[in-house]
């Protein structure tokens, strides 16, 4: 008997093992006859090839303009001249060559292109398809300099760590507050973190509508946004519900990727040429986001937590903003910029129903309830303050 | 003589150059304002084909058109027809003389289905005359009996539809030699009036069957007998003459292609290929004189033009005269099938690349640009 069992063992591990392969061999096979038979030849009207072309990124230099493509056509595609401003221009592709599906290359086109004006990119593909691509206002694109990296920081800085910081700054006031002022200041928070949900995930919605179709763009910030907050609720349910700190640092890190999100978007816009970075619009930012820094100081205003506490808040709800700054004026793919605004809404729907929660086991020990007065116009202030203020920073 | 003639020019070169430092140091510090770090344009065009001397001709190869160009070359092999051969390609047909002595002149063409690369890697759904866009370009006396076998291989109904003067029934539309794919229809008619005419499919809809590449030139030579008060210039006129072979006689269709079909021409060309003559000019030797006959079958944009760099011309609008009417012009406008004849002369001119181009930047720019390159000779 007991020498028996691990020969049957191993023998129904072999067959767990076929029973795992057959399904695949039973695909590769499927896969093999239809390449080979093509049943769906009769299916062949004589119609072109589908084509797809998504401009990616755009670099305006001493160079010219530089382009990065990436193909989503049925069949590999060829771009076969390339036009600025309805004129043929001399270019160079590189890889040279037909594009697959879901590859990139990019176009080196030496064209004078005029500072402060619009130029519109025309690719001319060899079935004689055309794929354009407007640059609103052209600008030489930030190139990655110390100083260049400084300015931005400090921009980030303003946008992102400073009203953060004044925000935290109501902390003292906050903690002479009584029963309906918390519950008033908790609401704010939610209401707050509302606004920053529906405004995150239509932000990430348009811009996974301007990437290329390969990345499923809206289905993409949908699964990235449940994904994110599956992984976040079941880390921060670990050690019991989150309270105080530790559910002050979850707020943190879910703004924290909402001002990563605005970051990525003004950096754009100012790669993109199509926002100058006002005094006014940055000005807009730091207002509209220094309810953020209330928000995170709502669940601790019973404990006292110590002075570096308030400064490792600060930089996880802020820095992310510098450093959003910094990727999107690179002007990367848009379809990265939804992917990070997707996680982040997951974040901030992890810290909803956390600070939910939070404020519901405090009210229930106080007899308070989400319809009393306080707590209303706590979460609709919260809205309406974050709409208001968004109002300029919208352009 | 020479070296004086030299001379001079050095020095109002000299003047010109200080002339033209002092107006660039001007140009410098007002451009400021448009200029900013890593916006050098300077660096844009490419040394090989910008010279350092400016004064330096240009080469042959680059065709003047500094980096604005369609990049690659054409199989022209493979499209069975070659623009720098289609110039000076004319299409007589088969002569035969009547019962009543007059001369019948025999045409044969077939309409086919046909993808042309149009540019370098462009590839276009075509509906030609004779597997070629423009279809060929016909030629006839005045006064000669024509007649044209039409067979359509195509894959849509099809016709010829000549400008010219003829009984309804030989008239190429609906209900008067339309035909349908596999059919023949012969058109008969006399060779007039002289001039620079066209043909086209007249079947509807008319704007997709004309740039498709449905047109050809179509031109009846005056008969000098029936022109006595300018019978040299007729004879000039006429295909076979000693007079006539004196000139350099180019066929230019003004065409462009909508390759996305849109409604909007994303190709023009004289003759189909983009960039064609500007990328190889066309050899024009400076001491014979030169007769273009010019043709437009532009679809979509309702004119076309043609510009000829530091030289002027005479034109005869539709050819249907002996003496030109408009002199000393450098530019003239064609409507949709509006079609002429531009005659001038390099022979008092510095040989090198004189440049032709439609006057409408847009299409230059896509495409409708060319070079003369005028030789000693």
């Amino acid at each position: 008997m007991t020498e028996l069992a691990p020969s049957s063992n191993a023998s129904s591990g072999l067959r767990r093992f076929f029973w795992l392969l057959a399904p695949l061999l039973v695909l590769a096979i499927a896969v093999a006859w239809i390449a080979a038979a093509d049943p769906l030849r009769s299916f062949n009207n004589g119609a072109p090839p589908v084509e797809a072309i998504t401009f990616e990124r755009t670099v305006l230099n001493d160079g010219g303009i530089q382009v990065q493509i990436r193909a989503g056509g049925s069949e590999d595609m060829t771009v076969a001249q390339v036009q600025v401003d309805d004129a043929y221009w001399n270019f160079s592709i590189a890889p040279a060559g037909p594009l697959a599906r879901g590859s990139t290359a990019w176009i080196d086109i030496p064209y004078p292109w005029v500072l402060g004006e619009a130029h519109r990119v025309k690719l001319v593909t060899n079935t004689g398809a055309t794929f354009e691509h407007e640059i609103a206002v052209a600008v030489p694109t930030p190139v990655a300099t110390q100083g260049q990296l400084l300015q931005q920081a400090i921009v980030g800085a303003i946008v992102g760590i400073l009203p953060v910081a004044i925000g935290l700054m109501f902390y003292p006031a906050m903690r002479n507050m009584g029963t309906s002022g918390m519950g008033f200041v908790l609401a704010l928070t939610v209401g707050l973190l509302a606004f920053l949900l529906v405004d995150m995930t239509f932000e990430a919605l348009e811009l996974a509508a301007e990437s290329a179709p390969v990345f499923q763009g809206p289905a993409m910030v949908i699964l990235a946004a449940l994904a994110t907050f599956l992984i976040l609720m079941g880390i921060s349910r670990r050690g019991g519900r989150p309270e105080g700190l530790a559910l002050a640092f979850y707020i943190a890190f879910g703004i924290g990727l909402h001002n990563f999100g605005e970051g990525l978007a003004i950096g754009a816009a100012f790669a993109a040429g199509s926002a100058g970075l006002g005094t006014f619009l940055v000005l807009g930012f730091a207002i509209h986001n220094v309810t953020e820094g209330i928000g995170i100081a709502a669940p601790i205003v019973r404990q006292k937590p110590p002075l570096w506490a308030f400064v490792a808040l600060t930089l996880v709800a802020g820095a992310p903003a510098v450093f959003g700054m910094w990727i999107g004026s690179l002007a990367y793919g848009t379809q990265w910029s939804a992917l990070a605004l997707g996680v982040g809404a997951g974040a901030i729907l992890q810290v909803i129903v956390e600070v939910t929660a939070f404020f519901l086991r405090g009210s229930g020990r106080q007899g308070q309830s989400w319809l009393s007065p306080p707590v209303l116009s706590g979460f609709l202030t919260g809205l309406a303050f974050m709409y208001v203020t968004a109002a300029v920073i919208k352009v | 003589m020479d070296n004086s003639v030299d001379l001079m020019r050095r020095r109002s070169l000299l003047l010109g150059g200080l002339a033209v430092a002092g107006s660039t140091a001007v140009l410098a510090t007002s451009a400021a304002g448009q200029s900013m770090q890593g916006h050098d344009m300077a660096s844009m065009s490419d040394p090989e084909q910008l010279p350092a001397d400016p004064y330096a001709a240009p080469g042959a190869h680059e065709g003047g058109h500094g980096q604005m160009t369609t990049v690659g070359t054409v199989d022209h092999q493979q499209n069975g027809f070659d623009p720098t051969a289609m110039l000076t390609e004319w299409d007589v047909g088969t002569v035969s003389t009547m019962d009543d002595g007059r001369t019948l002149r025999t045409f044969e063409v077939e309409a086919i289905d046909k993808e042309i690369e149009i540019a370098p890697g462009v590839v276009f759904p075509a509906w030609t005359f004779n597997g070629r866009v423009p279809g060929p370009a016909l030629r006839a006396k005045e006064g000669e009996r024509l007649r044209i076998v039409f067979r359509n291989y195509g894959s849509h109904p099809h016709s010829m539809h000549f400008h010219g003067i003829h009984s309804w029934r030989m008239d190429g539309v609906p209900g008067s030699g339309l035909i349908n794919p596999g059919e023949e229809f012969v058109y008969e008619f006399d060779a007039k009036p002289f001039g620079c005419h066209l043909y086209h499919c007249h079947a509807f809809p008319l704007k997709r069957h004309m740039h498709k590449g449905m047109y050809g030139a179509f031109v009846i030579d005056p008969d000098p007998d029936l022109h006595p008060e300018y019978v040299d210039v007729a004879r000039s006129r006429l295909l076979g003459t000693p007079e006539n072979a004196r000139w350099q006689e180019l066929v230019m269709v003004m065409n462009a292609f909508d390759t996305n079909f849109d409604n909007e021409n994303e190709f023009y060309a004289v003759n189909t290929i983009a960039n064609a003559y500007s990328q190889k000019p066309i050899r024009i030797e400076k001491s014979r004189p030169v007769r273009i006959y010019l043709v437009n079958a532009t679809e979509f944009d309702p004119i076309n033009s043609f510009h000829l760099h530091a030289n002027f011309f005479n034109y005869f609008d539709t050819g249907t005269t002996l003496t030109p009417t408009l002199r000393t012009v450098d530019l003239i406008m064609q409507c949709q099938a509006q079609r002429g004849i531009l005659e001038f002369s390099y022979a008092d001119h510095e040989a090198g690349m004189y440049m032709f181009h439609a006057h409408q930047s847009e299409f230059t720019e896509l495409g409708w640009m060319g070079m003369f390159d005028i030789v000693e000779a």
